[in-house]
Order: structure tokens, then C-alpha cells, then sequence
């Protein structure tokens, strides 16, 4: 018998979709029950509590959790975000309710061994709930006690060799497109570099020391899986210098109906035969393909690697073979000036263990610059706007290229610098005079 | 509101053991922090932070940014954790008394 009436929760039950409201029931239950005799470290009936909570605020079309909340794990300035219910007579089991960032594998692959390991801890110590994943990697644990948090975080340090997610003013969770794991676009490894970059910046992730957070994130290729360009301060996206591979036999199977467009993308829908014509070279952004005599042709030069055509034929055309990053910067969501998406810092750099380049001559510069300049809850992209991109080539030192931009100023408001300026700015009134009468 | 009673003294304070207001602050105040924020003995150094943030906070109304608090102490961030295992704001603010830290923390 379920602790609280749920009749408005209790609808979300029905449809093709996984319930939500389902799956916490069946937890509520199988911790009434437990059946494993497990020595229960916060209160049995927490997941009974949150569906009460979650029942008023449908009822009230209001939260019910309280404002803020610092809690955390001595030596971290971050890893938990502390919530208290503001109705915790009523709803016990929930009046404590963190949340605990756990740092995810690249990739986000696992063994059935590991998430066993991991929910046998949060079974006990927790509510059993839990986020696969955050929304920028982190596995999510929903729900536990102050006390508690010590406990976790020892047993995920000492038993399962595990460490906490960021929070705070600092360097948040890094994460990654499954990259040369799973997928032919795949331009670098992108679950090496966000490995290594994850652990030689540990002490920026755990210990805020920045105006604001800052996110890494990495795309295997501009198709961007990841969302690295809208999602991250720094983003890595994936491309090549060199031509598209073309395999014209398999062009020629494509066009004779052999193999699906968009490996079947579409076969939901009758769309007709396949027409390279239409579906590909007139949908080139830049009109640099054509098919002429059986033969596909691309012009390399003109060509903006936007993927289209390797989207819809990935057996006949192959990125390159010079293969490398874009590295954009300065996404952020609209608070407080607007939103940003990611704009282009460095056209293209090699991306190879031990990332010596990327480290020394774009990530640490940027931070450099921004914990100096940033001013307090002041992301990148805003000290950008504020500063200007010509200070961010300043202190990065990359030199100024039309690929940055995507159309010059219209404005004539430009700055010079005095030493650009024959004879600098400092000028006599009374030599101007002696030429210019009043 | 819960209530400490602690070396003769009463202090209320919210679910994350921050100070109801910075005007009872008091020493009773930093024993009692030192209890909870895993630290030993109180010293200098420590107190140097307590001031550096009660003034900054009298002053500017905020507490400052880590970057300026380890300027004008002098005292690099990884020095401050040495101090302070909670770090500059769960341990640090919380001892000088200043209001809980917010945003997206």
C-alpha cells in the first residue's frame, strides 16, 4: 500500500512510454519489501516520500524544494548539490535529498559488473534513484543524507575507484561523442583526449577556482553527438584537411538502389528512389560536387566538411585522412546576455596524446586570460563579448584569420592601437593650430 | 531554523550549519565551525581568511571571488583546502559567518 495518494502522478502510468512514476513505485515497493535484508542508511520510505512531494507540486503547480543548499565532501569544493524539501513534516523521507555527481567513463560504456557495484552503494546509502546521465555526463545519485555523503564518497574512492563529478565555479564534468569507438566519421579519439584532459585537470574540477563554470566537451565530427558547440565552453569538434574519400563502385551502388541512403535513415517513408542529383549534390552547401559519366567529383578546396553527403552515403564517401579538431569557444545558455553558441578559435589542430598543444597553447591561455579578466558568474563567451575576440587572439596568440568569422563588421567603429598609428596618439593642440585657425 | 547551543553561547542556523546572520558572528562561533568543517586547531592562518572575508563582506556586501581572496592573502587555493577541507565557501565563509554561498553550485 503506497504511503501517499498519487492520483495526479498516478496518470503518467499509462502510455507506450517508460513510466517514470512506474519505475520509482516499483522501488518504493522494493524497499518496503527488501528482500536483500540491506541495512537501509537513509529512510526506507524516501522514494514513498518523493512521489507525496512530486504529488503537491502537481497539485500546487509549484517546487517544494527549499532555496540553495551547501553540502559537500571535505577536500572538494564541489561533486554535490544539497536540497532540502520546505515541507519536511510531511514528507520525512525526502527532507534531506542531495544529489551526487559521480564522473562517468568516456563514452559512457559500462559492465554490468560496474552499475551493480554502484547501485549496490546507492541501494544502501541512498534512495536508489538516480539520473542516467546529467545533462553534461555526470552519472546522477538522487537522493541521499548529509551523513551519508562521506560514505559514498569513501566507498566510491576506496571499493570502486571512482570519483566525483564537478560542480561549482569550475571546470564541469567533461564528456564525449563515443568517437573511433563506435563510428567511421570519427576525426579524433575523443574518449582518450576527454580521459586525459578529465584527469590533468582534476584540481580544477573538484576545487572551483574560475568566475564561473567552464565546460569541455569533444565531437568526433561536425554532426556533434555531443552537442559540443552549443553545450560547452570549450569544444572540440572533429575534422579533416585533406579530400573526401570516394569508393565509386559503392557511389554506383547508392544510385542503383543496392545500399539505403543515410544507412536507411528513412525507410520509414516512401521517398522515392534515390536521386545523388537531388539528395546530394544540390544539397551541397557550397556546390562544390558533381556526377557526371558515372563518376562523383568533389572540390575539395570549396568543400566546408559540413558532412552532408558522408551522412547519406557513409559506404561510398570516407572523411579524410589528415584528420584533426576545430576548437570553438564561448557556448553558453541565455543568462545573462543571451545565448551563445560556440564560435571558431582555432581552425584546426592536431589532436594526439600527450595533447601538449591543445593544453599549453588553448586551454591554459584561455584560463590564463578569463581568471584574470572574468568578473564574478562572467562565462568565456561573455568576457568574449565583453573584451572582444581580438583580445581572446591577443592572449592566445593565434593570429587573426577570415574563418573566424562569419561576415566582417558593417560598423566603422574600429580601434587602432597607438603604435599602428604613425605618430601615435599623443598630439600638441598648438601645432594643430598653427595650421587650423579657431 | 535549527538552534547550537556551544561554549555557553546559542547560534541558529540553516540545514547547512550557516550562520542565521553576520552580526552573531563571535569566536564561540569559530570553535563551534571548526567542530564540524573537519579542522584541528584554529590558527593564524585561518583567522587571516576569517578577517580577509568579514571585512571584504562589510565592505562590498558579497564575498569575494576565490581569486581575490587568495590575493590578498597570499594564500594559494590548494593552501586554503590544507585549511579549510570544505574549501573557501562551505568552510571558510561558513566560519566568518557570511551567508551561504548560491547560484549553481
Amino acid at each position: 500500500m503506497a504511503k501517499h495518494e498519487t492520483p495526479l502522478i498516478d496518470q503518467l502510468e499509462s502510455g507506450p512510454w517508460p513510466s517514470f512514476v512506474s519505475d520509482l513505485k516499483q522501488e518504493a515497493e522494493s524497499r518496503a519489501k527488501n528482500e536483500k535484508n540491506i541495512e537501509y542508511q537513509i529512510p526506507q520510505d524516501c522514494c514513498d516520500d518523493l512521489l507525496g512531494v512530486l504529488e503537491l507540486s502537481y497539485k500546487h503547480g509549484r517546487t517544494h524544494w527549499k532555496h540553495g543548499g551547501i553540502v559537500g565532501v571535505f577536500g572538494y569544493g564541489g561533486g554535490v548539490i544539497g536540497r532540502y524539501c520546505d515541507q519536511p513534516e510531511m514528507f520525512p523521507g525526502v527532507a534531506h535529498f542531495h544529489t551526487m555527481r559521480v564522473s562517468q567513463p568516456a563514452g559512457k560504456y559500462y559492465t554490468t559488473k560496474y552499475i551493480e557495484d554502484i547501485c549496490d552503494l546507492w541501494e544502501r546509502r541512498g534512495s536508489g534513484l538516480t539520473n542516467m546521465h546529467g545533462a553534461t555526463g555526470d552519472i546522477i545519485f538522487l537522493g541521499t543524507t548529509t551523513p551519508q555523503l562521506e560514505e559514498v564518497f569513501w566507498e566510491l574512492g576506496h571499493n570502486l575507484n571512482q570519483d566525483l563529478g564537478g560542480s561549482g565555479s569550475n571546470l564541469r564534468t567533461p564528456s564525449d561523442c563515443l568517437g573511433e569507438s563506435r563510428c567511421e566519421f570519427a576525426c579524433f579519439d575523443t574518449q582518450a583526449i576527454c580521459h586525459d584532459l578529465t584527469n590533468e585537470y582534476q584540481d580544477e574540477l573538484h576545487r572551483p577556482a574560475f568566475p564561473y563554470k567552464f565546460k569541455f566537451k569533444f565531437d568526433g565530427c561536425p554532426n556533434c553527438c555531443v552537442a559540443a558547440i552549443a553545450r560547452s565552453d570549450l569544444a572540440f569538434i572533429g575534422t579533416w584537411r585533406d579530400d573526401i574519400r570516394i569508393d565509386q563502385e559503392a557511389v554506383k551502388a547508392y544510385i542503383g538502389g543496392e545500399i539505403p541512403p543515410n544507412a536507411g535513415a528513412h525507410a520509414g517513408r516512401d521517398w522515392g528512389p534515390f536521386d545523388i542529383q537531388k539528395e546530394v549534390i544540390d544539397l551541397c552547401p557550397t556546390k562544390c560536387m558533381r556526377y557526371e559519366d558515372g563518376k562523383l567529383e568533389i572540390n575539395t578546396p570549396e568543400c566546408t566538411r559540413c558532412m552532408h553527403c558522408i551522412n547519406v552515403m557513409p559506404r561510398a564517401l570516407r572523411v579524410g585522412n589528415d584528420k584533426g579538431a576545430s576548437l570553438m569557444v564561448g557556448a553558453k545558455a541565455p543568462i545573462l546576455d543571451g545565448a551563445q553558441m560556440a564560435t571558431l578559435l582555432v581552425p584546426f589542430i592536431k589532436v594526439e596524446p600527450p595533447y601538449t598543444e591543445i593544453k599549453e597553447t588553448v586551454i591554459e591561455p584561455i584560463w590564463d586570460w578569463w581568471m584574470e579578466e572574468g568578473k564574478n558568474r562572467e562565462r568565456l563567451g561573455e568576457l568574449i563579448k565583453r573584451e572582444g575576440m581580438q583580445k581572446l587572439l591577443e592572449v592566445t596568440g593565434f593570429k587573426a584569420d577570415p574563418r573566424m568569422i562569419q561576415e566582417p563588421r558593417s560598423n566603422p567603429y574600429v580601434f587602432w592601437k597607438a603604435d599602428e598609428v604613425p605618430g601615435g596618439f599623443e598630439r600638441d593642440i598648438n601645432e594643430f593650430r598653427k595650421f587650423h585657425q579657431r | 531554523m535549527e538552534t547550537i547551543e556551544y561554549m555557553g553561547k546559542t547560534f541558529s542556523v540553516d540545514e547547512d550549519g550557516f550562520i542565521d546572520d553576520f552580526n552573531n558572528w563571535c569566536p564561540e562561533w569559530e570553535q563551534w565551525v571548526k567542530t564540524v568543517e573537519g579542522i584541528e586547531e584554529i590558527n593564524d592562518e585561518h583567522r587571516k581568511l576569517v578577517t580577509v572575508l568579514r571585512d571584504y563582506y562589510e565592505k562590498n556586501g558579497i564575498a569575494p571571488m576565490v581569486r581575490i581572496l587568495s590575493k590578498v592573502t597570499g594564500f594559494k587555493l590548494k593552501h586554503i583546502y590544507e585549511l579549510y577541507p570544505s574549501g573557501p565557501g562551505k568552510g571558510a565563509c561558513k566560519m566568518a559567518g557570511l551567508p551561504k554561498p548560491t547560484g549553481c553550485v
